[in-house]
């Protein structure tokens, strides 16, 4: 304590170093805190459940090549599902037009009432069969699944409304949030209503943006199956274990059954850890990205610290063994190094905290990002203190042994 | 005298090798981050057509009702069919184009290939004049054409590549969608970035394979592919009829003066009021005319994560030339004996000032070059991701120069305020010290 005195006095005559070293670290404060931040976000982001068994799903793109009626493509897409389910590695197989974490599709805006001007909420709309639930693996909270005469076809440019309707807790809630949902109506779009006949548990949506995170979780399922010339997908869920026998066998099938369809062979067919790859990989990139960056500049930091106190450390050999022979400690000698660089860490971590605000702040207006928890700036500062303490030891060891001769040399 | 200093400056720095070291590997990641993230910024917020952009407007209208109404400033992004068709015939602009995309399946006759789908566009005879097309081998079509639903198209190079060999196909019939259509033209190298024509398919996507008359394209009930805007009852799916309270067209138009983009906004606000009184819109006259770096801008194609990573860069090679500032600082402090031998000697400050300034740029040059091989390092890693942006991560001269700039500004920068304060000591207290 009795040190900082002679401490502040030396660190006058050193400003401009004291200065550089303070504005580096707080400078590191700030970006690694935003850093860490947003590596946590993304890796929050990238880990939200789907609420299906994606370990056993996978997804083919199936499109027609050559035109044909509704008719005759609905009939199709049964046989390819008959076709599909027979399959020894395959659990089940429903026609959809979308799969949760596709990266955006269709979606409706939802009302209570068809009068109702401003919408209640979004949905992301599945379209699916008796099949579709079992299918996902998502489980069946209230209500019952559809028929199989419920089920019915959309061709193109067709305006088709199913009378009933499977939504996901999630909007199920947001639409009667006193838990009522079941057996009421809801207007996706749509003149006439849908009734809400069973609620499922999560079914994540189709796309992952941030103006997806606002709706999230809000989905809902209308029988019908996607009879339009262009193509659909098909939802395969394989026995357990058996996922990449069912991925063979389900495309050659299929083709066996008949050709007159495209299934890309580079993106046609994808597991689902294929989907959840695609989907997050910006948010994976950035979290790496981000942890690099920290790294590097933690390091470059340190390294700045060592050599700059060495160069006082060489600067004040002198004056280290002038205090040596009045009597001071080599622990006395360590410890003044130590508080100097502590008193100039905390100049540092409070312009850096201020600052990792002011950025964070900032990039709240640009990026659309969430504000800065405390949390990670504490972090930051207990990190960054430890890293001045400890890049600042070599030299200040150094410093210690410097031995009392010195004082009585004139070089 | 600039190669003594150089001299000079070579062996102090050779005198503390580690030191040397950190200074020039920290302005090298600073530079080399810098720039990898700049190089990628410049590119995707890069002018699609140079020559023809401000020249090239997207007129937008609000058919909405009058739902929501204080919540959306702003026109829709798209065109209905009926809007689209009734701002294509009034022919108010130099040239007009409505489109949208589509995916279609190719049968292809001349060879063993597998059918396959391919993007397409379907537009009106103007996209090809209008935004400056270059042909390889025959030519678009005409109003004519679009009347008349003309069973023809237009291929891509890379298409022709494909299914003819790249030998002139014109003439030949393609079969797509099981009709078969007859080839008029072969598009040479295009591929503008980003896709500012419909930003829907995906910003910085290739290139469509086959171009047809919209008309056609709906003779033949191809469906539309892309982005759906619907309102009011407007919720069945992703492909709706002509009537359908839905947007999913691009209008395009070419206005050679600001003075008729004005005359054109002045239409689009008559338009509108028409059409109130008619009663298809609802809402007051609400309507926009960017042009097509306004709209690309309005519609923030470069992905908020791109510039998120040039702040985080730039704010790197901040920290890593204040670690190099105090570094030089120190290392030039130490020197101060030496320094003030040249300066009793007759030196002057400013002659100090440069030697010490070449010894700065010195380490600038070095850390800009290792800069410039992490950059082209960093820009390698970024072509490996998936990002549909990635291929085009490339250095072009213009930033080849700027790192160059860059990296000797910012060590000379780094250099000005150690080389000022060494200058200022005493000759007379160093030599009596010593």
């Amino acid at each position: 304590m009795m040190q900082i005195k002679p401490i502040l006095a030396a660190m006058r005559h050193h400003r401009a170093g004291t200065v550089l070293i303070a504005l580096q670290i707080a400078l590191t404060l700030a970006i690694v805190c935003n850093a860490l931040f947003i590596i946590q976000q993304r890796l929050a982001h990238l880990s939200e459940p789907t609420g299906i068994d994606e370990a056993s799903l996978f997804v083919i793109h199936n499109q027609w090549a050559g035109q044909s009626s509704t008719p005759q493509i609905d009939a199709q897409i049964q046989t390819d599902l008959a076709t599909m389910r027979q399959l020894p590695a395959v659990r089940d197989a429903s026609p959809s037009n979308s799969y949760p974490l596709r990266g955006g599709g269709w979606d409706n805006f939802i009302t209570l009432t068809p009068e109702q001007v401003q919408p209640t909420t979004d949905g992301s709309v599945y379209l699916g069969d008796e099949q579709t639930i079992d299918t996902l693996g998502v489980k069946l909270l209230a209500g019952r699944n559809f028929r199989a005469d419920e089920v019915g076809r959309i061709g193109l440019r067709e305006d088709v409304f199913p009378p009933v309707v499977i939504v996901t807790r999630a909007l199920a809630d947001r639409l009667y949030p006193d838990g009522s949902a079941l057996g009421k109506p809801l207007y996706a779009m749509s003149p006439t209503p849908s009734t809400i006949i069973g609620i499922v548990d999560l079914l994540q949506r189709q796309g992952v943006s941030t103006w997806d995170t606002t709706y999230a979780y809000q989905s809902l399922l209308w029988p019908m199956r996607v009879a339009e010339p262009q193509g659909l997908y098909y939802i395969v869920r394989a026995k357990p274990g058996q996922l990449a026998a069912a991925m063979r066998e389900v495309p050659k099938a299929l083709n066996a059954q008949n050709r007159m369809r495209i299934i890309d062979p580079k993106d046609g067919e994808l597991s689902f850890a294929q989907v959840r790859e695609r989907a997050y990989d910006s948010d994976r990139g950035m979290a790496i990205l981000m942890g690099i960056i920290s790294a590097v500049l933690l390091a470059i930091t340190a390294a700045g610290i060592v050599g700059l106190t060495s160069f006082w450390v060489g600067q004040r050999r002198k004056q280290i063994g002038i205090r040596r022979a009045l009597g001071a400690t080599r622990h006395d000698i360590l410890s003044y190094f130590l508080t100097e660089n502590l008193l100039i860490g905390g100049i540092g971590v409070v312009l850096g905290t201020l600052l990792a605000i002011g950025i964070n702040l900032w990039m709240v207006t640009q990026f659309e990002m969430a504000r800065l928890s405390l949390g990670y700036v504490v972090i930051g500062v207990i990190a960054l203190l430890l890293l001045g303490q400890a890049s600042v030891l070599t030299p200040a060891l150094r410093a210690s042994r410097v031995s009392p001769v010195e004082a009585t040399r004139s070089v | 005298m600039f190669g003594y200093y150089l001299d000079l400056a070579l062996r102090s720095l050779r005198r503390n090798k580690a030191l040397t070291a950190l200074m020039v590997l920290a302005i090298a990641l600073g530079i080399g981050a810098s720039m990898t993230t700049l190089t990628v910024l410049h590119v995707l917020s890069g002018d699609p057509l140079p020559e023809r952009s401000s020249t090239l407007y997207y007129p937008q209208v609000d058919p909405r009702d009058s739902a929501g109404h204080d919540s959306d400033k702003e026109p829709m992004e798209q065109v209905s069919w009926t809007d689209g068709m009734n701002l294509l015939q009034a022919k108010r602009a130099d040239r007009q184009a409505l489109m949208t995309g589509g995916t279609v399946a190719i049968q292809p006759t001349q060879s063993a290939l597998d059918p396959f789908y391919e993007d397409a566009r379907f537009a009106t005879a103007d996209f090809f004049p209008m935004f400056g097309v270059p042909f390889q081998y025959g030519h678009g079509w005409s109003a004519a054409d679009d009347d008349s639903s003309a069973r023809l198209v237009v291929i891509s190079s890379k298409l022709n590549d494909k299914l003819f060999g790249g030998k002139d196909s014109t003439g030949q019939m393609l079969r797509l969608e099981g009709t078969a259509l007859r080839i008029v033209g072969v598009l040479g190298d295009w591929r503008p970035n980003p896709h500012f024509y419909d930003l829907n398919v995906t910003n910085y996507a290739e290139s469509e394979g086959v171009y047809m008359p919209l008309s056609t394209s709906q003779d033949l009930q191809l469906a539309h592919d892309g982005s759906v805007d619907c309102w009011g009852n407007g919720g069945a799916g992703p492909r709706p009829d002509h009537s359908a309270t839905c947007v999913w067209l691009q209008f395009w138009v070419q206005l050679d003066s600001p003075a008729q983009a004005a005359v054109y906004k002045e239409f689009l606000v008559h338009y509108s009021q028409e059409q109130k009184a008619l009663g298809r819109f609802q809402r007051p006259p609400n309507v926009r005319l960017r042009n097509l770096m306004g709209w690309l801008d309005y519609q923030m194609v470069v992905p908020g994560d791109v510039r998120l990573q040039v702040w985080l860069a730039f704010g790197f090679l901040l920290v890593c030339l204040v670690n190099t500032v105090g570094l030089m600082l120190a290392k030039f402090m130490r020197r101060a004996g030496e320094l003030g031998v040249r300066r009793a000697l007759g030196a002057s400050r400013r002659a100090l000032f440069a030697q010490l300034l070449v010894e700065a740029g010195v380490i600038g040059l070095s850390g800009g070059i290792g800069g410039l091989l992490l950059a082209f390092l960093g820009l390698w890693l970024v072509r490996q991701q998936p990002a549909s942006y990635a291929a085009l991560a490339h250095l072009d001269p213009g930033m080849l120069l700027t790192t160059f700039l860059l990296a000797l500004g910012a060590s000379l920068l780094a250099g000005l305020l150690p080389a000022w304060r060494a200058c200022q000591i005493t000759p007379a207290l160093q030599l009596k010290s010593n």
